[in-house]
């Protein structure tokens, strides 16, 4: 057993290492970025220089322009790049989410169209599934496209849609068709974000920040050709995103809070009772726990990369990773707030930075544990997908829409 | 990255698995069990021999085949899976003190009795007032021991016996050949394993390598305790999965109810994370890297863990049935507090996992 890479796997990673030293050289710190434009600018430049040098959509077919390689490759970059705090987030959904879909789904001119924009960098996407009252019951969805000739009227409403106040395009899932069961009436179609009737309003987390936003759609038209995959098909090419999803929230995010932290917190602080925190047996329990929740994922994730590394399909342990990681989070910040005492409760100018940081993880965890799949839908996908569970009771599944209780 | 069990190493898991589906499991489990005082299945124990499973580990200059942990891993996992009546455990993880901390004369004195199953070795720290495997306080004194070692698993019928005993440096092992000492048969929660009472009253005993040895010794043994853990663990999730899905309440099957593939589903978590840290254990053994000690704390705990967790809740799943005596849950369960006697108690394990990690981060400054 080893965790080193194979010599072609090392090969790639030192040719990504030195090019990653040669242009990433700005981002070698976090970089703060004062408005949205900045933050869009920086990521669009970093974007075509990555595209430039063939690091982009590496593990796509090449006739959708991307590198034709392995999965393997792609981790392997995403480790280097992930050591420089480089702008990728503004593409992450699209890429990572939507353009798959496009070029899965969609037909030829439309693929032509919108797939090489989008891998350079020159248009965002964002993804529009969730609402009001469809979020873990995504199937749910009210938002309706009506046929008009060549073309479909959207009217509903989108909510918790990252980056749609920075995007150009986004996919979309309607319901076409009400008087099919849920799963049944819908269709997945692209539409243009700057096109009349769509209203963009940003939502303010209660963390603070607003990364993402409700959308409104108000009688926009979109032409048949933007339809992806068959009408009535939406519910499976959503899947087909959501797979993509469920890859990308995975393990920990980057200079998140974890059991160093608290080790540190503990030696500058008293317990409660008294005597060095470090010394005292809950703080010292909870230093292993989460050293053992978070180094269980990062360990687990590398078993599922010896799989791939061997041309194998990875098992199915890697869907406990957002699960645990989310609420170990919340777990470790608010241990260690309390621990902190008043400190850990003061905030803004009067915060200690490192307390500042377990704060913002604090409040962030709490929507990590929704976003993606709630702790609630993951546990189910874990009973039913890996141990064969029934699935949940679905009383309006093969009730028509508009005769159900949600609609 | 090739973080995973050899193809070897998985085939003999294989073969044990395929064996004790036949020869072991909670029926077998429960046949020893009315046997009153339970004794191992002596016909098992010369067919695991046959095949080899003892003798994997030992060096080839004593009669082994010389593979390393990994094959031990997957036997003991087997092991904890079909509640195997067998003490195949207890003798892995003695030859394991002796692979890494025999001298040439010790090995080939005992090991090759090992490899071809006619001797059986087992390990021996626990002792009234011990709360964890470094502070016992038997005291070797002129080549002998005095005092007694309770409970020890699978020592009645056992012939070699690893004691920790305290030295001049803290504890270390000795090797106590058992035809000079008494064995009294112990009761305890666990119904299957046979457990000992170690009487030692001035009994020969040899040092077997240095205090760090034993120190080497602890962090391999909650590695391969780990493996049997997690072999239990699958077995008590895979059972109660199954009941889930065939009994009904409420007009369907308990296992829709969310309240219930929940449990199943945090069952599998804790599972998934001891396998990652306990794989880490074997991979730093393999390697002789500097992680081993906070990975065989953190594979410890997280499999105390899992099994506690999982053994109890699988109880709760089956409702009243399973707090019978008929039901196979309580081998399960009992199973959880044998696997905390069996190497001390989770909290100290978790706080040596800390100290593992501020040795390493001192190391770092």
């Amino acid at each position: 057993m080893d965790f080193n890479d194979s010599a072609a796997e090392a090969e790639f990673r030192s040719t990504v290492r030195a090019w990653m030293e040669a242009n990433a050289a700005d981002y070698r710190e976090p970089v703060t970025y004062p408005t949205l434009p900045d933050f869009i600018a920086h990521s669009k430049a970093w974007q075509a220089k990555k595209h430039a040098a063939g690091y982009t959509g590496i593990t796509w077919p090449k006739q959708f322009g991307g590198q034709g390689l392995g999965p393997m490759h792609s981790i392997i970059y995403s480790q280097e790049e992930s050591r420089f705090h480089t702008p990728s987030g503004l593409y992450s959904i699209g890429l990572g989410m939507c353009i798959p879909t496009v070029f899965s789904h969609g037909n030829p001119e439309v693929i032509q169209r919108y797939v090489p924009k989008a891998l350079v960098g020159d248009e965002v996407w964002c993804q529009l599934f969730s609402e009001p009252s469809a979020g873990s019951d995504l199937a749910g969805i009210r938002t309706k496209a009506v046929r008009d000739g060549d073309e479909w009227v959207i009217d509903g409403q989108k909510v918790w849609t990252s980056f749609a106040h920075a995007s150009d395009f986004g996919i979309v899932v309607c319901r076409t068709d009400p008087s099919k069961p849920k799963h049944k009436g819908l269709s997945m179609f692209i539409v243009d974000m700057k096109a009349p009737g769509v209203e963009v309003r940003g939502i303010r987390q209660m963390s603070g920040d607003s990364g993402f936003n409700e959308v409104f759609f108000t009688g926009v038209r979109v032409n048949d050709s933007h339809r992806l995959g068959a009408e009535g098909d939406g519910w499976k090419v959503a899947l087909t995103t959501l797979m993509h999803e469920r890859l990308a929230v995975g393990g920990k995010p980057r200079n998140a809070p974890g059991y160093e932290t608290l080790m540190k917190l503990a030696r500058t602080v008293e317990a409660p009772v008294g005597g060095p925190a470090i010394e005292a047996g809950d703080v010292r329990q909870k230093i292993a726990q989460t050293y053992i929740n978070d180094q269980g994922i990062k360990l687990t994730q590398m078993r599922a990369l010896s799989a791939l590394s061997k041309g194998q399909m990875p098992g199915p342990e890697q869907s406990i990773s957002k699960v645990v990681v989310a609420k170990t989070m919340q777990d470790l910040a608010s241990f260690a707030l309390d621990l902190a005492g008043g400190d850990g409760f003061l905030a803004g100018a009067d915060a200690d930075p490192e307390l500042a940081k377990l704060q913002g993880s604090y409040l962030g965890s709490a929507g990590l544990r929704i976003a993606g799949g709630t702790d609630e839908i993951l546990r189910n996908i874990i009973a039913e997908r890996v141990l064969g569970l029934p699935g949940d009771m679905r009383p309006d599944k093969d009730t028509p829409f508009n005769q159900s209780v949600t609609a | 990255m090739n973080f995973d069990f050899s193809d070897e190493a998985k085939a003999l898991g294989e073969q044990a698995r395929k064996l004790f589906a036949d020869r072991a499991g909670p029926a077998k489990a429960r046949a020893a069990m009315a046997a009153g005082a339970p004794d191992f299945d002596a016909a098992l124990w010369r067919e695991i021999a046959d095949l080899g499973w003892t003798a994997a580990r030992v060096p080839e200059v004593h009669g082994g085949l010389g593979l390393g942990c990994e094959e031990t891993a997957q036997l003991a996992e087997a092991a904890g899976q079909f509640l195997a009546v067998v003490p195949l455990v207890s003798t892995l993880l003695a030859t394991e003190a002796l692979v890494i901390a025999g001298t040439p004369e010790q090995q080939a004195k005992w090991l090759p009795g090992i490899a071809s199953g006619d001797i059986i070795a087992v390990p021996a720290w626990n002792e009234p007032g011990a709360v964890n495997p470094a502070t016992v306080a038997i005291a070797a004194s002129g080549g002998t021991l005095t005092g007694s070692k309770a409970p020890v698993p699978d020592l009645p019928g056992a012939h070699l016996a690893v004691v920790a005993a305290a030295g001049p440096d803290g504890a270390s092992l000795w090797l106590v050949d058992l035809a000079h000492a008494k064995v009294e048969t112990v009761e305890t929660l666990d119904l299957v394993r046979r457990h000992g009472r170690l009487v030692l009253d001035g009994t020969p005993a040899e040092p077997l390598g240095t205090a760090a040895d034993y120190q080497n010794w602890l962090d391999r043994a909650a590695v391969i305790l780990a493996y049997e853990a997690i072999g239990t663990t699958g077995a008590a999730m895979a059972m109660t999965v199954e009941y889930a899905k065939t009994r009904v309440a409420f007009g369907q099957t308990i296992g829709r109810y969310q309240g219930v593939k929940h449990k199943c589903a945090d069952m599998y978590i804790k599972l998934e994370l001891a396998r990652a840290h306990a794989l880490h254990g074997l991979a730093m053994i393999g390697s002789d890297g500097a992680e081993l000690r906070q990975a065989a704390a953190a594979a410890r705990v997280a499999s105390l863990d899992a099994l506690s967790y999982t053994a109890e809740e699988a109880v709760q799943l089956h409702g009243g049935i399973g707090f019978t005596w008929e039901s196979d849950c309580q081998f399960y369960y009992r199973r959880g507090r044998t696997a905390a006697a069996a190497l001390g108690p989770r909290g100290w394990w978790a706080d040596r996992l800390v100290r593992a990690l501020e040795q390493r981060n001192r190391a770092a400054a």
